[in-house]
């Protein structure tokens, strides 16, 4: 026990030794830590304000920050498939999974991610659609593959498409030089689930300070009541349905009687 | 006015699905079909997944069919006995085809098996249906009586064993083709999201020789009690039925329906059957372009499991 209580210090000491004179911290808050997919959701813009403080008071504040916010929506395997010809018609000959991939994903940023460090930097950190880790399950193993493998290349696109992956270097505003305003976009098919934020602060192409948020998008009210019937009372739900039609059926007949 | 469907996961213009409700309900009600051959082909056309499509259409023919169904029962015009002849291997047909469904979503190929039979499926009933009702626009030209049924022209079908008499329809056949029948529409009707209507009728009538007097009736109860059924399963296998989205189109189904039994009551059966000829013929065309042709993106996604 007191071992690791003076292993704890030390530790402490040597952080406290490594870290510059000048250190900075991140504020964020987000507009809305729920966001609520109603019969009538067609997608929302949320808003995290953040500033840039002194990690110790009286401490000066370097100028020319650069922030990027990564957003991932819950885990999903997913399944891509590629289309041939065989026999004259298009067919799915092949298909790579891809396993526990965020069903959204936003890179937002002040400019583009590749201007705002080294392209070893951006690629260690996963910054940007290019680096972020997609692994593929290939064989036995799952791993990411090279960047312009063509599945990979492929899903990123689909998904760019769906905009459920995108990569703004316009999202974040600076309002003076440490405040800043980022605007997520929640297209109408965000999946449901716990959003992770990442935020990280860059100067000179330096990683300086980072922090976390989170949000939650679920379905409400009557959605959330249908997608939960649906998943977990399957057979119920079917019962249900099925009668739905057949009293609508029946009423029709009623109403519309001619004879 | 923008609604989210639950299950589709995707926000659909609730005018324009009722709309396709209201088109299609017309065209079936026209012609006295369920209307599954058209419907599904629209919801995979406005971007619902195809699997979604077919699984929540089902309940929408279910609807439609009980309003014909019922119609029909007032006017004594429905088989029970050969009804529920049908119906005991249909429930097994539409159990088979849920099962072959969820298969072949596994392997990525369910896509490609509903294209595929569509365009088969559609292009040889839609060329049947031009080339017999030309035929019988012609002769009525001439004018030789249109004659739909050959009395006393036996096929292969009248010599198997296992007879058995249907009253309402006055016929005497065999159970084979009888349970054969009832098995292909539900197995074909589970798969591809169609009632089979337009093919049960035909089969009914050249196959088994059912009068016209029935054959429409008879058939709807088939179709209302698969589809029923196959919702059922769908909800319970696959969990692809959207309620939301199937309540839209059963009201707009229904109420198009009264308008098209009216205004196909004011034609004549051959134009009638010209007509709907050519749209099947159309919508297999449709699907055989897509197959055939290079489409813009040839990859694409689909969700294996959530967390």
């Amino acid at each position: 026990m007191m071992a690791r209580r003076a292993l704890i210090a030390a530790m402490l000491l040597a952080a406290c030794a490594v870290t510059p004179a000048r250190a900075e911290r991140l504020v964020v808050s987000l507009s809305n830590h729920r966001v609520a997919v109603t019969s009538s959701f067609t997608g929302e813009d949320l808003v995290l304000f953040g500033t840039i403080e002194p990690d110790r008071p009286q401490t000066a504040l370097r100028s020319a920050y650069d922030l990027v916010v990564t957003v991932t929506g819950p885990r999903q395997t997913l399944r891509t498939r590629r289309k041939d010809r065989v026999l004259g018609i298009w067919v799915n000959v092949d298909s790579r999974e891809f396993v526990r991939v965020p069903s959204y994903l936003g890179v937002l940023s002040n400019r583009p991610v590749a201007a705002i460090a080294n392209a070893d930097m951006v690629r260690r950190m996963q910054l940007g659609l290019n680096n972020f880790l997609l692994p593929q399950r290939i064989g036995p193993d799952t791993a990411d593959t090279v960047r312009d493998d063509p599945f990979r290349v492929a899903f990123v696109n689909l998904e760019t498409q769906y905009g459920l992956y995108r990569e703004s270097p316009t999202a974040v505003t600076f309002l003076t030089p440490t405040v800043f305003r980022v605007a997520i976009p929640m297209p109408a098919n965000a999946p449901t689930g716990s959003y992770g934020i990442d935020v990280q602060l860059f100067t000179g192409g330096v990683p300086v300070a980072r922090t976390n948020s989170a949000l939650e998008v679920i379905k409400a009210g009557f959605e959330q009541f249908v997608a939960d019937a649906a998943r977990d009372h399957g057979l119920l739900y079917g019962l249900f349905a099925s009668l739905m039609a057949l009293l609508i059926g029946w009423f029709g007949s009623v109403v519309f009687r001619r004879d | 006015m923008q609604i989210y469907l639950p299950i589709a996961d995707l926000p659909v213009n609730i005018f324009l699905v009722l709309g396709m409700g209201l088109a299609v309900g017309f065209i079936s009600g026209m012609f006295g079909i369920g209307g599954g051959f058209l419907m599904t082909p629209l919801l995979i056309y406005i971007g619902i997944s195809p699997a979604v499509a077919v699984a929540s259409v089902t309940s929408h023919i279910a609807a439609s069919s009980l309003t014909g169904a019922i119609t029909y029962w007032r006017k004594r015009a429905i088989d029970v006995a050969l009804a529920m002849m049908l119906l005991s291997s249909g429930i097994l047909g539409t159990a088979t085809g849920v099962w072959l469904f969820t298969l072949l979503r596994e392997l990525d190929q369910l896509d490609l098996v509903i294209g595929l039979s569509y365009v088969t499926l559609l292009t040889t009933v839609g060329a049947l249906m031009i080339n017999e009702s030309v035929q019988a626009e012609l002769r009525a030209r001439k004018g030789q009586p249109a004659t739909l049924r050959r009395p006393g022209s036996h096929t292969f079908v009248h010599g198997l064993p296992f007879k058995l008499r249907f009253k309402r329809s006055k016929i005497y056949v065999s159970a084979i083709p009888v349970w054969g029948i009832g098995f292909t529409i539900g197995f074909i009707g589970a798969i591809l999201g169609i009632g089979g209507g337009f093919l049960l009728v035909p089969m009914l009538i050249y196959f088994l020789r059912v009068p016209t007097a029935t054959v429409i009736g008879t058939s709807m109860v088939l179709t209302l009690v698969t589809m029923a059924s196959a919702t059922v399963m769908h909800a319970a296998t696959n969990h692809l039925v959207d309620a939301v989205l199937a309540l839209i189109l059963i009201v707009g189904g229904v109420i198009g329906a009264q308008f098209g039994a009216r205004t196909g009551q004011k034609m004549r059966g051959e134009r009638l059957r010209l007509l709907l000829g050519l749209l099947v013929f159309a919508v297999g065309l449709r699907f055989a372009y897509e197959l055939v042709v290079q489409p813009d993106e040839l990859f694409s996604i689909r969700l294996v499991r959530g967390e």
